[in-house]
C-alpha cells in the first residue's frame, strides 16, 4: 500500500485507507474525462464557431433525441456504480470486527480521553497495537466534537447523550494525527490529539507500565509532563499570556481576582478545587468553560500538577 | 453625453419619496440591489479577513481564535442569507421577470415592497448581532453549541428569522406572476428560461422556508427558556435540530443556483446567436432538481451518527440529483455548435460557470458516495465544493446577468475593456483560491480552524494569494460599474441582440415596462428564424 500520501490524499495506514483511495481516485478519473469533454468542447466551439465582424449563425440542431438519450444513460450508470461501491465499503467502515478491541474515547472542550478495558487512561494520546482491529466507543460531556484521523480514513461526530462508533485497524507502527472535525468553540483548533501505534510487544509494555506512570520522577517533572498529557496546555500557558484560562506562570501564593468581586491567595487548596470543580472559584475575566477532571486526575496526578505549578516560579 | 430615454422608470416620478415607496417592480428590484451589492461587500471583507488570517504571516496571528470564530460566522451568514439567497430572484428576477413575460409589475406590488423592507428589517437584526458580541457559531448554528455559546446568536438566528419572510414573499409573488400575467400568447413552453429557473426557485422558497424559521424559533426558545428540545441534558437531541436545519438548507442550495442556472441558459443563446438546445430538457431539469431537493437533506449527516441505512438512502438520492445538473451542462455545450459565440463580458462569466460549476458538481460525487465522504467530510474539500457551487455557479451567473441586464437597468454601458479583465482575475483568482483547498481538505484538513499543523501552510498561504487577485477583480468592477452608473455612454434597446421581451423597450424601460402592448412575434431563442433577422447586429 502506498505510505506516502498522493497529491490529493495523505499516506494511509489502515486496512481500509488503500479501498477508500481507490475509489477517491476511480471517481477523480472519471470526473476528469468529463470536466475534459466540457472544456474541450467548449473551447473547440468557442474558437470554431467565434463571432466575426458579422452576427451569421448556421441554424443548428435544437434538439437530438439519440444524444439526449446517451448524456443521460451514461452518467447514470456511472453514479449507479460509485453509490453501490461507497455504499459496500462504507458498510465495513462501520461495522467493527466482533474480536475488536474497545476504547472508551470522551471529547470534551477542549481535549480527548481515551479509556482501556483495564482501567488505564490516557488524555489526548490514543495508544493502539498495530495490527489489531480496534473498535472506539464515543461520546461527548459538551457539544459536539468530530473525532477524525485522516492517515486511518475515519470520521464520526462525537455527540452528547448517545454513543457512536467507529473502528480501525492500524497497519502500520507511528505517530499519527486525530483532529476535532466538528466545530466546538474557541478551542477547536487545538482539539488535537496523537495516535502512537506500537508494536505488539512494544504495546503490552506500555500498557503495564501505563498504570505506574510517574514513578521515579519528581512531583512537579511528573506535573510537567502531565501538563501537556492532560491537555492542561491547551487552554493555560506557562509563559505569561493569557489563553482561554489563565495562565500559571508565576501564579502561587499570588492574589487573584474572582468574577464574583472577592480577591483570594492561590494555594494548593485552589488548584486542587479548580481542577475538580472549575466554576466554584472562576477568575474574573474568564468563561466558565472548563471542564471538571474529576474522575480523569488521581489524588498522585492532581499532587504532581499541584507541585508543578507551584514550581513555576517565574 | 448622449441622453438617456426622456421618461423611463428612474425619472418617472422624481424624488426620494417616489422611490422608498415605489410599487414598481424595477424600482424594488433596483433598492434590493444596492443592499445586496453592500452586503456582499460586507461579507467579502470578511473573507479577505479569513484568508489574511490563515496566512499566519511569519507565524503571526492577525486577530484571536474568539474573533476569528466570529469572522468566518458573519462570512457565511451574510453572504448566504443577505447576499446569495435574495441576490438573482430579488435583484435580477425582480427586475427582469415581468419585462420577460410581458407584464406591467409582479402580481402583488404592495407585497413585494413589503417583502423589501422585511429584508432590511432582518438584515439591520443581522448587522446589529455583528454590534453586540457576534455570534461565534457558524452559518449553520448547530445545537447544542449554539444553545449554549454567550455570543449574540439570538439576534442573529431572528435576523435570519425574518429574511426568511421576505425570500417566502418574493417566492409566492413570482408564482402568481408566472400563472396569471404572462403576455397572451406566451404558453409555458414560450417563457424564457430564466423564467423557468425563478418559479422552479420560487416553489422551494415558498415550501421550505418556513422549516428554517420554524427551527430557529426553537432554537431561540432553546436558549431564552430551556424548552429542551435539542438539549441532550434535559432529554432533547442535538441531532435533530440537524435534520431540520438541513431539510431547509439543503434546498436553499438550489433556491441559490436555479436561477443561476436560469441566467446561463439567456446568455448562451444570446452570445452564441443560437436557438437554446434542448429547452424542455432545461425546463423539466429545473423541476426535477426543485422536487429531489427536498429529499437529500441527509447527506449532510453521514457522519453524525444516523443510521447506516439512511445514510444509504440519502445517498442514492443525491446521486439522483447529478442527472438533471449534467444534463443542463451537456444542453450549453450543445447550444454552442453552430453558433456564432461572442465573447463579450456576459459570455466571459457564462463561460466561467460553464467550467467551476462543472468541477463544484463533480465533486460532489466524492462527498455523495459514503466511503470517501467519511474522510472528506468537514475538511476543506467541503469548503472548495461549496464555494466552486455557490461562487463558481451562482456568483459568476450573477455577475454574467448583472452585466448583461446593466444596460437594460441605467441605460448605459459599462467599458467593456476592463470587464473583460476583471472577468478574466476573477475566475483565476477564484480557481487559485479554491483549488488549492479541494488538495488541502482531502489531505485532511479541517474546516474552521483557528491554527493548522505546519503540513497545510504553503497551500494556505496560495490559497491567500489567489483571494488577492480575486479582490482586485471586483475592485476593478466596482471601480468601472461604478464609472458607468454615472458617466457610462448611452446604451441601446437592444445592445445584445437578444430576443427576450425586455430587449424590445428602452434602456432604461419605462415606468409601465412597453409603451405599447407587446406582441409575441418569435420564440425567446427563434435565432434560426427569419423574423430574427435584423435584430441587434
Amino acid at each position: 500500500m502506498d505510505t506516502t500520501g498522493t497529491l490529493f490524499m495523505p499516506p494511509g495506514h489502515s486496512t481500509f485507507a488503500g479501498e477508500v483511495d481507490s475509489l477517491f481516485y476511480f471517481i477523480l478519473y472519471a470526473a476528469a474525462v468529463f470536466l475534459a469533454i466540457v472544456v474541450f468542447g467548449a473551447v473547440f466551439f468557442a474558437v470554431r464557431y467565434r463571432r466575426g465582424r458579422k452576427t451569421i449563425a448556421s441554424p443548428g440542431p435544437s434538439h437530438n433525441t439519440a444524444l439526449e438519450i446517451i448524456w443521460t444513460i451514461i452518467p447514470t450508470i456511472l453514479v449507479v456504480i460509485v453509490f453501490f461501491w461507497g455504499f459496500r465499503l462504507y458498510l465495513k467502515m462501520n461495522i467493527p470486527p466482533k474480536d475488536a478491541m474497545e476504547i472508551k474515547v470522551t471529547g470534551q472542550k477542549w481535549f480527548w480521553s481515551f479509556d482501556y478495558p483495564d482501567g488505564a487512561s490516557t488524555v489526548n494520546e490514543l495508544v493502539v497495537p498495530v495490527d489489531k482491529p480496534i473498535k472506539l466507543l464515543m461520546s461527548s460531556r459538551d457539544v459536539i466534537h468530530g473525532f477524525f484521523i485522516p492517515d486511518f480514513r475515519i470520521k464520526m461526530d462525537v455527540v452528547p447523550n448517545r454513543y457512536t462508533v467507529t473502528w480501525f485497524e492500524a497497519t502500520q507502527a507511528g505517530v499519527f494525527d486525530l483532529f476535532c472535525s466538528q466545530y466546538c468553540g474557541k478551542g477547536h483548533s487545538e482539539m488535537l490529539a496523537k495516535v502512537k501505534v506500537l508494536g505488539e510487544r512494544e504495546f503490552s509494555d506500555w500498557f503495564v507500565s501505563g498504570t505506574k506512570a510517574g514513578e521515579g520522577m519528581s512531583l512537579a517533572d511528573y506535573g510537567a509532563k502531565l501538563y501537556i498529557s492532560k491537555a492542561c496546555v491547551t487552554c493555560h500557558s506557562i509563559d505569561g499570556a493569557a489563553n482561554v484560562g489563565p495562565t500559571f506562570k508565576a501564579i502561587f501564593s499570588q492574589p487573584v481576582r474572582l468574577s464574583d468581586g472577592s480577591s483570594v491567595i492561590i494555594d494548593e487548596n485552589f488548584i486542587r478545587e479548580s481542577i475538580l470543580s472549575p466554576q466554584a472559584n472562576l477568575v474574573a475575566g474568564y468563561q466558565p468553560v472548563m471542564p471538571t477532571f474529576q474522575g480523569i486526575l488521581n489524588d498522585r496526578e492532581l499532587d504532581a500538577l499541584t507541585a508543578y505549578i507551584k514550581s513555576l516560579k517565574q | 453625453m448622449e441622453s438617456l430615454p426622456e421618461r423611463n422608470y428612474l425619472n418617472d416620478p422624481r424624488g426620494w419619496k417616489s422611490w422608498i415607496f415605489t410599487l414598481d417592480h424595477k424600482r424594488i428590484g433596483m433598492m434590493y440591489l444596492a443592499f445586496i451589492m453592500a452586503s456582499f461587500v460586507l461579507g467579502g471583507i470578511f473573507a479577505m479577513l479569513i484568508r489574511l488570517e490563515l496566512l499566519h504571516f511569519e507565524g503571526r496571528h492577525l486577530m484571536g481564535a474568539q474573533t476569528y470564530n466570529q469572522v468566518f460566522t458573519l462570512h457565511g451568514a451574510i453572504m448566504i442569507f443577505l447576499f446569495i439567497i435574495p441576490s438573482i430572484p430579488a435583484a435580477l428576477g425582480n427586475f427582469i421577470l415581468p419585462q420577460m413575460v410581458g407584464a406591467k409589475d409582479v402580481a402583488f406590488p404592495r407585497l413585494n415592497l413589503a417583502s423589501f423592507y422585511i429584508y432590511v428589517f432582518g438584515a439591520v437584526f443581522a448587522v446589529y448581532s455583528m454590534a453586540s458580541g457576534a455570534a461565534d457559531t457558524g452559518w449553520t448554528f448547530y445545537t447544542p453549541y449554539s444553545a449554549t455559546t454567550n455570543t449574540s446568536v439570538i439576534s442573529m438566528t431572528l435576523g435570519v428569522f425574518i429574511l426568511g419572510f421576505s425570500s417566502i414573499l418574493t417566492g409566492l409573488n413570482f408564482i402568481v406572476t408566472v400563472h396569471k400575467l404572462r403576455m397572451p400568447g406566451m404558453t409555458w413552453f414560450k417563457m424564457p428560461l430564466f423564467v423557468w429557473g425563478l418559479y422552479a426557485t420560487a416553489i422551494i422558497q415558498v415550501l421550505a422556508t418556513p422549516v428554517l424559521g420554524i427551527t430557529l424559533i426553537l432554537l431561540i426558545l432553546e436558549r431564552l427558556f430551556g424548552i429542551g428540545i435539542f438539549d441532550p441534558a434535559m432529554g432533547g437531541d442535538p441531532i435533530l435540530y440537524q435534520h431540520f436545519f438541513w431539510f431547509y438548507s439543503h434546498p436553499a442550495v438550489y433556491i441559490m443556483i436555479l436561477p443561476g442556472m436560469g441566467i446561463i441558459s439567456e446568455l448562451i443563446p444570446v452570445f452564441a446567436h443560437r436557438k437554446i438546445f434542448g429547452y424542455k430538457a432545461i425546463a423539466f431539469s429545473s423541476l426535477a432538481i426543485a422536487f429531489l431537493s427536498f429529499l437529500v437533506w441527509g447527506h449532510h449527516m453521514f457522519v453524525s451518527g444516523q443510521s447506516q441505512y439512511a445514510g444509504m438512502i440519502f445517498s442514492f438520492l443525491t446521486f439522483l440529483v447529478a442527472i438533471p445538473s449534467g444534463i443542463k451542462v451537456f444542453n450549453w455545450l450543445a447550444t454552442l455548435y453552430k453558433g456564432s459565440i461572442s465573447f463579450a463580458a456576459p459570455m466571459l462569466y457564462a463561460f466561467s460557470f460553464l467550467f467551476l460549476f462543472t468541477i463544484g458538481g463533480l465533486t460532489g460525487m466524492f462527498l455523495g458516495a459514503l466511503a470517501t465522504d467519511v474522510h472528506l467530510h468537514d475538511t476543506y474539500f467541503v469548503v472548495a465544493h461549496f464555494h466552486y457551487v455557490m461562487m463558481g455557479g451562482t456568483v459568476m451567473a450573477f455577475l454574467g446577468g448583472l452585466h448583461y441586464w446593466w444596460p437594460k437597468m441605467w441605460g448605459r454601458m459599462y467599458n467593456e475593456f476592463w470587464a473583460k479583465i476583471a472577468a478574466v482575475l476573477v475566475f483565476l483568482g477564484f480557481n487559485l483560491t479554491f483549488f488549492t483547498q479541494f488538495i488541502l481538505g482531502s489531505k485532511g484538513m479541517p474546516r474552521r480552524y483557528y491554527n493548522y499543523p505546519d503540513q497545510y501552510h504553503s497551500l494556505h498561504a496560495l490559497s491567500t494569494y489567489g483571494s488577492w487577485i480575486l479582490g482586485l477583480g471586483f475592485i476593478i468592477m466596482a471601480v468601472y460599474l461604478i464609472h458607468s452608473f454615472f458617466r457610462g455612454k448611452a446604451a441601446s434597446g437592444n445592445p445584445w441582440g437578444g430576443l427576450t421581451l425586455e430587449w424590445t423597450n428602452n434602456s432604461p424601460p419605462p415606468k409601465e415596462n412597453f409603451l405599447e402592448t407587446p406582441t409575441l412575434k418569435y420564440g425567446p431563442y427563434d435565432y434560426d428564424r427569419p423574423l430574427a433577422e435584423g435584430q441587434g447586429d
